[in-house]
């Protein structure tokens, strides 16, 4: 027995009072409990539900006698509806993936946490809130109106000051990709340097430290989680985007040897070829297992972003 | 924490938009079967080669039939056919035969035999550059340039001298999807497949548009979407030595030119209907003309001269 009296919120307490309830109430509050409670790991499930759809699909090609795992990742030969031989080699898309995300990155980091270190550290409030809407409307531009600028206009620009012969190449996916991928730079970043304790700031330029000094010797340390997770994030985008590159990069199954050369991507390939795989086909479930890839990719990329941002809170 | 003191607000709008999206989710779903009242929409997919005469026929049909809607889209012969199998679609445009596969697949789907009408000629024309020198070439050629295993990849081999930095030779093709594709795989390369590295394109029209604003390009398109002026059309020869003929209505007609091909629609089954009659009105004067217009060779001359 316990002689003081139990604090308000102690669970005995809140059990009685639950008691006393009218049975329509606690039914009504279990529901919707289990309706929040639903919406909140609909999520995961939506996530488990298409991992497992999509690896349904892909799966039964691998115990096809003329499908060989190793054939698929690392053949460049793509030629789904030969007559005479279906191979299904996809190693030149994934270095179409890989290199026009690694352009993208090159362009869009330096300009991203340039941007987000100014937007952080330099500029006045004014010129921040101006700057930060229009960031994130490059954010909202619909993909397919940049792979439409991609087509027209920068394909005719990069003829012109490359010489290359085709304006659809890894430079032009490239650039377009970075153009999408800097909006979300910039605004992780920004976050990020925006986290680093003012403390840390008072104490360096007490110590009489530069501007400069300030940015590179103790703000990127202290926020270089946050950057790195805001970058992978990029490249996120950079690996997923679908739409852009496919009109942007030339859809050409090669393993580029420069950046003004065509390339088609993992995305790109899947959208232009679904449409004509009949379901079941061995064409239509390879096409699946790339998405299999892809997803492991992106899945990968994401989950390292996140353990990174994990990290940097706590800090 | 604000959401655990007042929960019941946050909860039953939750419900509420529950409830709305699931209402909202089911409702056009009943309304939009295929024939609502005196309405008919018929479902019309497949060759990007046919997809703008497809579209002339539908807005010009919807005058003379008021009631009758024709949605038209494209994505290629292959996603018409695909979409056709599926039972989705009524009618499937291609610019290829279907398969026998396709229509095995068909009919275990749908237990409806595929229905194939020819409603006009197509000649598939080979563009360059117009500052190309280039002005015929050979099925051999056009082989040892696309093909698998094929040898030439500059323009020097093939005896053309471009500007420097512009001999190697731009391979346009088009997506796998295509009957475009599927018909110069068949019928100019022997069934050989084409050489990795060519730039695919999503319609036929963004092939010559690329071959225009590409001097080392060379790429196949229908016919109907020469743009003069911008590319030029390549002369055919079957083999060296026989006469190269130039891609016209004409010579598609009298069959002198090599690679010409038949545009074909299908169905599921014999169509009844308001299908029915949209096919035979296609298939009239009426519909054959806007064929002529759109740039591919109707019917009715391709009768006269057989």
């Amino acid at each position: 027995m316990s002689p003081a009296p139990a604090p308000d919120d102690s669970p005995a307490v809140m059990a009685v009072r639950a008691a006393r309830r009218p049975l329509w109430a606690r039914l009504g509050e279990k529901s919707i409990e289990g309706m929040v409670y639903v919406s909140g790991i609909s999520a995961i499930i939506f996530v488990l539900g298409i991992f497992v759809f999509v690896l349904k699909e892909a799966l039964p090609v691998l115990g096809h006698e003329d499908f060989s795992l190793s054939r698929f990742l690392f053949s460049t030969e793509w030629y789904p509806t030969s007559e005479a031989s279906k191979r299904y080699g996809v190693l030149a898309m994934i270095a179409g993936t890989f290199s026009v995300t690694l352009l993208a990155m090159v362009i869009a980091v330096p300009f991203g946490l340039g941007a987000a270190i100014y937007l952080s550290e330099f500029c006045g409030q004014k010129t921040r809130e101006t700057l930060k809407i229009i960031i994130e409307f490059l954010a909202a531009v619909p993909s397919v109106v940049w792979g439409f600028i991609g087509l027209t206009v920068m394909s005719k620009l990069i003829v012109q000051f490359t010489g290359a012969p085709v304006g659809v190449n890894v430079l032009n996916g490239g650039i377009v990709l970075a153009l999408m991928s800097v909006p979300i730079i910039v605004s992780i970043g920004e976050d990020a340097l925006k986290a680093v304790p003012d403390s840390y700031r008072e104490a360096a330029i007490a110590l009489g430290v530069t501007r400069w000094q300030l940015i590179w010797r103790v703000l990127l340390p202290a926020a270089k989680n946050g950057l790195l997770a805001a970058v992978l994030l990029g490249v996120g985008r950079g690996v997923g985007e679908t739409m852009a590159v496919l009109m942007a990069t030339g859809h050409a199954v090669h393993v580029p040897q420069s950046v003004l050369d065509s390339v088609r991507t993992l995305t790109a390939n899947i959208a232009a070829e679904l449409g004509e795989a009949s379901a079941g086909s061995e064409h239509y479930r390879v096409l699946f297992l790339t998405g299999v890839l892809l997803f492991t990719l992106t899945f990968a990329v994401n989950l390292a972003a996140d353990a990174i941002v994990r990290g940097i809170r706590r800090k | 924490m604000f959401a655990y003191s007042r929960p019941l607000p946050f909860a039953a709008s939750l419900v509420a938009l529950a409830i709305a999206v699931g209402v909202s989710g089911c409702k056009p779903r009943s309304e939009s079967a295929s024939t609502a009242g005196a309405r008919t929409t018929i479902q019309n997919k497949g060759s990007d080669t046919m997809v703008n005469v497809a579209q002339v026929w539908a807005e010009e049909y919807k005058k003379t039939h008021p009631q009758v809607d024709v949605e038209v889209s494209g994505g290629g012969s292959g996603v018409g056919l695909a979409a056709l199998i599926k039972g989705t679609i009524d009618l499937a445009n291609a610019s290829r035969d279907m398969k026998a596969e396709e229509k095995a697949h068909a009919k275990k789907n749908t237990g409806k035999e595929p229905r194939e009408f020819v409603v006009g000629y197509d000649a598939l024309a080979v563009y360059v550059h117009k500052d190309n020198p280039l002005t015929e070439i050979t099925h051999e050629q056009l082989r040892e340039i696309f093909a698998e295993g094929g040898k030439v990849t500059r323009w020097s081999e093939l005896g053309v001298k471009l500007p420097a930095g512009q001999d190697q030779i731009v391979r346009i093709s088009r997506q796998s999807s295509s009957g475009t594709y599927e018909f110069f795989r068949e019928h100019v390369l022997n069934k050989r497949d084409f050489k990795l590295g060519s730039r695919d394109m999503n319609g036929s029209k963004e092939v010559v548009e690329l071959v225009a604003s590409t001097p080392s390009a060379i790429g196949y398109s229908g016919l109907g979407y020469n743009e003069p002026g911008k590319v030029k059309m390549l002369k055919v020869a079957v083999a060296a030595g026989r006469p190269a003929v130039a891609p016209s209505v004409a010579t598609t007609l009298s069959k002198e030119y090599p690679i010409a091909r038949p545009l074909l629609l299908y169905t599921l089954g014999e169509p009844t209907g308001e299908l029915k009659a949209y096919v035979s009105w296609i298939m009239s004067d009426a519909g054959q003309k806007i064929v002529e217009r759109s740039g591919y060779v109707p019917l009715s001359h391709a009768a006269d001269r057989k």
